[in-house]
C-alpha cells in the first residue's frame, strides 16, 4: 500500500520569539523491514538560519533547525509518499515470561534495537504498582510473550475509554491510568509500563493513521492527528513485535512508522526551547492518503 | 642536631598522649607505635605552643574563611541554608614518597577509565565481548545516548577527575569512588591550603611541603593549548549559585582567570558556542564544565533541565567545542562498575589495579548475589547505577544487614525483588588522622580527594587535595555522611620543593591582558545590583523621614502621602522597620550572589554584614524616632558599601553597569518624589521632606533660602548639574557611562539606546523650574524607569 501523507505543524506565539532551536522527528522511517520512505521533505517557515537533517541513536530522522531574528511563529510541513508492506508474520517463539532473564542475559549488545535500552523506567513511563498490577492478573504462566502483547493490549482497550479531551501530553500515565481515559499516547505509556512491569521490553512508535478506512471497515481512532503504538521484544526468534492498544490491533498496513524509542520523550514530533515572553497556540493537520493504482 | 635540643618537653606530651584506635591505622602512629617522620616538623611546632597560642593561631584560619565567605549548602538541610566551612587546621600529612605510588596508581586508573568510556561510546567490545553486562549501560541514565559514535575534538573524554580514596585496615589506600562527571573540590582544597598556611604562617613557610599552584598552572596551560579559535577564552559552566559548590566554582574562576558561565550565557550558532557578552556574541570552545552531564542541554539530555543550553550537544558533536570533562562520562561513576574494573583493567592493560577499589559485587549475576546476601552483614547494599554511594542519595540501602531509607524491612525479599538493580559493596574501614580538640589531638577517619589534570605531558596529580574527616571515632566509611570537618593535605618532602605561583614568569615579557567581554547575564545582575543597593538606600531615607514625624500631630496629612508612596514601593510604613526595605537589599544580594566571581570579597563581606545587622536591627526597631535612629545606622553602612565599591572597583564595564544601575534608581525615585511633592495639591511640609530625603538642607540654606519654595527644590533636587542627588546629576552620569559602553561599537540597538539617553538627557536639562511640572516629571519618572527595558534590550543579547 502507498500513501501520501500530509502534515502541518503550526505555532502561533503571543509575543514574538527572539530566537529558538528545535527539534522535529516527523519524516517516517526510511528503511524498514515493513515499510520504504519513497520521497519526503520537511519545510518550514520562515526558513531557518540553521538547519540540519541527521538521525539519532535509534535512527529516527532528526531535523535541528533554529531561528535567531524575532518570529512570531513557526510552520512546519511535512510531505512524503510512503510504501507500507504487509507486515510477514513473526517467527513462532516459544518464550514464556519464566525465560526471558535468561534470554535478556544472552544479550551482548547496545545496537538501538537491543531489548535493554526497553526494560527499565524512561523519563515518560516510571514503573507503576498499579499497572504491574493490572498486568500481572491476566497473565498465565503458559502465555508466549506474544500471547501476553496481544492480551495485555487488548485488556487495556476494554479497560481504557479514548478521550481527546480527557489529558494533555503531561499527564502522568498513573493518573489517566487511575481515571481510565486518553489518547494514543496515554494508552500507549500504559502499555509500555505494563509490559516492562512483567520484565518484557517495551517501547514507543510514533507515526500515522490512514485517514479514511477502507470500504466497509471502521475509522481508526486517532486517525485525525499524530499516532502512537507499542512494541514490545518477544523472545529471540521473534524479536519485536508492534501492537496499536487504541484500535486492540497488531500494527498493520494502515500504520506508518515515524520513529521509534522508549517513550515520548525519545521521539516528540517537535520539540524546542524558545527565548519568548507570553504562551503559544499549536496546531495540528494530518491527512494520510492511499495512492490509487 | 641543634634541633633536638629546642624540642620543649610538651613536644611529646602532645604526641604521647595521642591515642590511635586499636587495629586501626593511623596517617599520624605507624604500626609500631612511632611518629612517622612526615609529621615529625608539624608535631614539634604545635607542641612548642601554649593552648592559647594554638588557639589563636587556629582562630585566624577561620577568621580568613569568614571572611572570605567560603561556605558549602548542605543538600541535605531543606532549608537550602549555606553552612560555615567546617575546617580542621591540622592538615594530613604525607610523605612524598608514599604519594608517588599513590600517584602511580591513580594514574593507571585515569588511564583505564578513558579506555573504557571510549570503549562505551565507540566499538563496545567490553560489552560485546562480556566483560561488562549490557544492562547496566543501557539502562543507565549516565550513558548519553546521543554521545554514542562521538569521539571528543580533544581525542579524550577525561581532563580533570577526581578519586576519593582512603586507607584499608592493612594500611593499603584505596580507590572509593570515581569522580568524573564534574568533580568538585578543587577549589577547596586551595582554600584550605590558603587557611592552613595562615593558621602555621611561620612553621609553614619554611616547610617542604609541595605548593599546590603548579599543578593548576599546568592544568590552565593545558586548557589554554586545547583551545582552537585564539579569540575563544577559557570558561567554566556552572549550574549556578544554587548549587552546593558555587562558592568554590566562583572562587577557582577567580584564581584561574577563567569566565564563569551559567548555561543560559551560552548560545549555539552554527555549531559554534558563543557567550552572550554586553558587545554580542564571543566564541568560547574550551569549557570546563561543572555542571553534570544529563543537564547541560535540555534540547537533547534531560528535557527538564533549567540550566543547560540548546544546542549544546549539536557544537559537541560537530566537534566545535572541548568538555572539560566530555559529556557523558558520568557513567563512570556507576557504582556497578567498580565490580568489574578490576577484571577490565587485566583485559585492556594486561596488569592489575596498582590501587583497588572498593570491593564490590553486581547482584545481577546468581553467584554475586548468594555471596552479597550471605555476607550482607559485612556489606553496604544499594542501588547498582547510582553514582553516589547509596547513604548519600537516600535510595533505599542496606548497611550491615539493615535497611534503611525505606519502609520496606526485608533484606532478602527486596535482594530476590530487585537484584539486577543492585550492587553489594564491603562495608570498608578507613584509617585515622588526627585533629585537634580541647587541647589534645584525637584520631578521626578521614577519606581524602585527589585530583589528576591531563596535560601534554600526560596525568599530573594535584599534590594535595582535600581531605574530608569524620565527626566520631567510627571508622566505617559511611561514617563520613555525619558531616565532621574538612582539612588540607601536606605532601612532604625531605627536600626544599619548587615555589611555583600562578602569576606569569619572569621570562615571559610583560603583557597587559585585555578583560573579556562582560558577559550579559552578568551585565544584568550588576545593574540590578545597583538598583536594589539604591533603591534600599532611598527606601530607608524615606522611611526615616517618616518615622521622625510621625510624633507630630500636624504632620498627619504629608504622612498620609509618604505612606501612599512607599506603598507603590510595596513598602508599609506601619512596620517599624518594613520588611518591603529588606527585601530590597535582600534581591541585592541575591543579584550580587549571581555574580559572586567578579565581586570582590571586601565588597561581598560588606554587603553580608549590611544585610545581617538590617534583620538584627529589625526585630528590635520601635516605630517612631528609634527607628529613625537605625534607619540612620543602616544608612551609615550603606554609605561605606558605596565608598568601598566606588574606591576600589575596577572601571571596565562591570562598573559602568553597576553605576548606570544606582542612577537610573535614584533618577527615578527623586523624579517620582519631586511629582508628589511639588503637586500644587500636596500637603505642607513636603518640600522640606523632600530636601530632608535628598540630602540637601545644608546646600539648599546656602543657596537659596531657610524657607523651601517649589522652585527652589525643583531646582536642587531636579536640574541642578553638580547635585549628586538630583535627577539631571544622574542623567548626566547615565550619558557618560552608556557613552562609555558604546564607544567601540556605535551601531545597531546600542545606537538605538545610546540616542534614548541623550534625548532624555537633553529634553529633561531643556526644562526651567516653571516648565517642570508635577506632569512634566511624571512624565519623565515613566521615561526613565523605560530605559530599563531599553538598556536590556540593547546589551542582553
Amino acid at each position: 500500500m502507498i500513501y501520501d501523507i500530509k502534515l502541518v505543524i503550526d505555532y502561533d506565539y503571543a509575543n514574538a520569539a527572539t530566537g529558538g532551536r528545535h527539534l522535529a522527528c516527523l519524516l517516517p522511517l526510511s528503511h524498514d523491514a515493513d515499510q520504504r520512505l519513497i520521497s519526503g521533505a520537511l519545510t518550514i517557515t520562515p526558513v531557518p538560519e540553521e538547519r540540519t537533517d541527521r538521525s539519532d541513536f535509534f535512527g529516527n530522522s532528526i531535523t535541528e533547525f533554529s531561528f535567531r531574528g524575532a518570529h512570531s511563529g513557526i510552520a512546519v510541513m511535512l510531505s512524503a509518499r510512503v510504501e507500507r508492506f504487509e507486515p510477514l508474520p513473526s517467527p513462532a517463539d516459544a518464550t514464556r515470561l519464566a525465560d526471558l532473564p535468561v534470554a535478556l542475559s544472552q544479550i551482548h549488545n547496545l545496537a538501538p534495537d537491543s531489548p535493554l535500552h526497553f526494560l527499565s523506567a524512561s523519563p515518560r513511563v516510571p514503573p507503576t504498582a498499579e499497572i504491574t498490577a493490572f498486568a500481572r492478573a491476566r497473565v498465565r504462566p503458559d502465555m508466549t510473550l506474544a500471547d501476553i502483547l496481544q492480551t495485555i493490549g487488548h485488556a487495556l482497550h476494554g479497560h481504557m475509554r479514548f478521550d481527546p479531551e480527557a489529558t494533555t501530553v503531561d499527564t502522568p500515565i498513573a493518573e489517566a491510568f487511575a481515571a481510565r481515559h486518553g489518547v494514543c499516547q496515554d494508552f500507549s505509556h500504559i502499555m509500555i509500563a505494563a509490559l516492562r512491569g512483567l520484565g518484557i521490553p517495551a517501547g514507543y512508535v510514533s507515526g500515522f493513521l490512514r485517514t479514511l478506512p477502507p470500504p466497509g471497515k471502521p475509522r481508526l481512532e486517532g486517525a485525525d492527528a499524530m499516532h502512537a503504538w507499542v512494541r514490545a521484544w518477544c523472545g529471540p526468534r521473534a524479536g519485536w513485535i508492534e501492537f496499536d492498544p487504541t484500535n486492540d490491533k497488531g500494527a498493520g498496513t494502515d500504520h506508518i512508522v515515524v520513529a521509534r524509542g522508549r517513550d515520548y520523550s525519545d521521539v516528540v514530533p517537535i520539540k524546542g526551547t524558545l527565548r519568548i515572553s507570553g504562551g503559544q497556540e499549536s496546531h495540528q493537520a494530518v491527512d494520510v492518503i492511499p495512492v490509487e493504482g | 642536631m641543634t634541633r633536638k635540643v629546642k624540642v620543649k618537653p610538651v613536644d611529646t606530651q602532645l604526641f604521647a598522649r595521642y591515642r590511635p584506635l586499636p587495629g586501626v591505622p593511623d596517617e599520624l602512629v605507624d604500626a609500631n607505635g612511632a611518629m612517622r617522620p612526615a609529621w615529625a616538623g608539624l608535631i614539634a611546632h604545635m607542641s612548642g605552643l601554649t593552648e592559647a597560642e594554638i588557639a589563636q593561631d587556629f582562630a585566624r584560619g577561620d577568621q580568613h574563611l569568614a571572611d572570605t565567605g567560603v561556605f558549602f549548602r548542605n543538600y541535605a538541610d531543606k532549608t537550602g541554608a549555606a553552612r560555615d566551612w567546617p575546617f580542621s587546621p591540622v592538615p594530613v600529612i604525607l610523605h612524598d614518597s608514599e604519594w608517588a605510588d599513590i600517584s602511580a596508581g591513580l594514574i593507571q586508573r585515569a588511564d583505564l577509565l578513558e579506555q573504557v568510556v571510549a570503549d562505551l561510546y565507540g566499538e563496545n567490545r567490553l560489552v560485546a565481548e562480556g566483560h561488562l553486562p549490557a544492562s547496566l549501560i543501557a539502562q543507565n541514565p549516565e550513558w548519553l545516548r546521543p554521545m554514542v559514535g562521538v569521539r571528543p575534538r580533544s581525542g579524550h573524554f577525561l581532563h580533570f577527575i577526581g578519586f576519593e580514596i582512603g586507607r584499608g585496615p592493612d594500611g593499603r589506600w584505596w580507590v572509593l569512588s570515581d569522580r568524573t562527571d564534574a568533580p568538585s573540590g578543587a577549589g577547596f582544597a586551595l582554600e584550605n591550603r590558603v587557611a592552613a598556611s595562615l593558621v602555621f604562617a611561620d612553621f609553614y613557610r619554611h616547610t617542604n611541603v609541595h605548593r599546590l599552584a603548579g599543578f593548576f598552572r599546568s592544568f590552565r596551560d593545558a586548557l589554554e593549548r586545547l583551545r582552537i579559535d585564539p579569540a575563544s577564552r577559557l570558561g567554566i559552566l556552572t549550574p549556578g549559585p544554587l548549587t552546593d559548590t558555587y562558592y568554590e566554582q566562583a572562587y577557582i574562576a577567580r584564581y584561574l582567570g577563567m569566565t564563569l558561565l551559567a548555561g543560559e550565557d551560552l548560545t549555539v550558532e552554527n555549531g559554534h558556542v558563543r557567550v552572550r557578552t554586553v558587545e554580542g556574541f564571543a566564541p568560547i570552545d574550551v569549557l570546563w564544565r561543572r555542571m553534570d552531564g544529563i543537564w547541560s542541554d535540555p534540547l537533547e539530555l534531560r528535557s527538564d533541565s533549567q540550566l543547560g543550553t540548546p544546542g549544546l550537544m549539536s557544537a559537541v558533536r560537530q566537534g566545535n567545542v572541548t568538555m572539560v570533562n566530555a559529556l557523558g562520562v558520568g557513567v563512570l561513576e556507576t557504582q556497578a562498575l567498580m565490580a568489574f574494573l578490576p577484571k577490565i583493567a587485566q583485559v585492556l592493560t594486561g596488569k592489575p589495579l596498582q590501587i583497588p577499589n572498593v570491593a564490590t559485587w553486581w547482584c545481577g549475576q546468581a553467584t554475586e548475589l548468594a555471596h552479597v546476601r550471605a555476607q550482607a552483614h559485612r556489606m553496604m547494599i544499594g542501588p547498582a547505577l547510582a553514582t553516589r554511594m547509596p547513604f548519600e542519595t537516600g535510595a533505599a540501602h542496606a548497611i550491615g544487614g539493615v535497611m534503611r531509607g525505606t519502609d520496606d524491612a526485608d533484606l532478602h525479599a527486596w535482594l530476590t525483588d530487585q537484584a539486577s538493580g543492585l550492587v553489594g559493596q564491603e562495608l570498608v574501614k578507613l584509617s585515622t588522622t588526627p585533629v585537634y580538640q580541647d587541647g589534645a589531638l584525637v584520631p578521626r577517619p578521614m577519606t581524602l580527594r585527589a585530583f589528576l589534570a591531563r596535560t601534554p605531558e600526560g596525568w599530573q596529580v594535584m599534590p594535595g587535595g582535600f581531605a574530608r574527616i569524620g565527626a566520631g571515632s567510627d571508622t566505617t566509611a559511611i561514617s563520613m555522611r555525619n558531616g565532621g570537618s574538612v582539612a588540607d593535605v601536606w605532601i612532604v618532602s625531605d627536600r626544599p620543593t619548587e615555589y611555583v605561583t600562578m602569576l606569569a614568569q619572569h621570562s615571559t615579557p610583560f603583557q597587559r591582558a585585555e578583560p573579556g567581554p562582560l558577559p550579559s547575564r552578568a551585565a544584568d545582575n550588576l545593574f540590578w545590583l545597583g538598583r536594589y543597593i539604591e533603591r534600599t538606600e532611598d527606601l530607608l531615607r524615606l522611611v526615616r523621614a517618616y518615622n521622625s514625624r510621625l510624633n507630630e500631630a500636624a504632620s498627619e496629612p504629608l504622612l498620609e502621602t509618604i505612606r501612599a508612596q512607599l506603598r507603590t514601593y510595596n513598602v508599609d510604613a506601619a512596620e517599624p522597620f518594613p520588611s518591603g526595605v529588606r527585601d530590597a537589599l535582600t534581591s541585592a544580594v541575591y543579584s550580587a550572589s549571581q555574580i559572586r566571581d567578579r565581586f570582590s570579597v571586601d565588597g561581598w563581606a560588606a554587603l553580608k554584614d549590611m544585610q545581617k545587622s538590617m534583620n538584627r536591627i529589625a526585630q528590635k526597631a520601635e516605630a517612631g524616632n528609634d527607628a529613625a535612629l537605625v534607619m540612620s545606622v543602616m544608612l551609615r553602612k550603606i554609605a561605606g558599601f558605596s565608598g568601598l565599591v566606588h574606591e576600589n572597583m575596577y572601571r571596565a564595564a562591570g562598573w559602568q553597569f553597576l553605576t548606570i544601575g544606582r542612577s537610573l534608581e535614584r533618577a527615578a525615585m527623586m523624579t517620582d518624589l519631586l511629582a508628589t511633592v511639588t503637586d500644587p495639591a500636596a500637603p505642607a511640609g513636603g518640600l522640606d521632606l523632600a530636601i530632608e530625603v535628598g540630602d540637601s538642607i545644608m546646600v539648599h540654606r546656602q543657596r537659596y533660602d531657610l524657607l523651601t519654595s517649589r522652585e527652589s527644590v525643583i531646582d536642587l533636587l531636579g536640574l541642578d548639574e553638580s547635585n549628586p542627588r538630583s535627577v539631571r546629576f544622574h542623567l548626566d552620569v547615565i550619558a557618560h557611562r552608556v557613552n562609555d559602553l558604546c564607544r567601540d561599537h556605535p551601531t545597531g540597538q546600542l545606537a538605538v539606546f545610546q540616542a534614548q539617553v541623550a534625548v532624555l538627557r537633553n529634553t529633561f536639562a531643556a526644562h526651567t523650574v516653571y516648565s517642570l511640572d508635577t506632569k512634566a516629571l511624571r512624565r519623565h519618572h515613566q521615561r526613565i524607569l523605560n530605559l530599563s527595558v531599553a538598556l536590556n534590550a540593547a546589551f542582553m543579547n
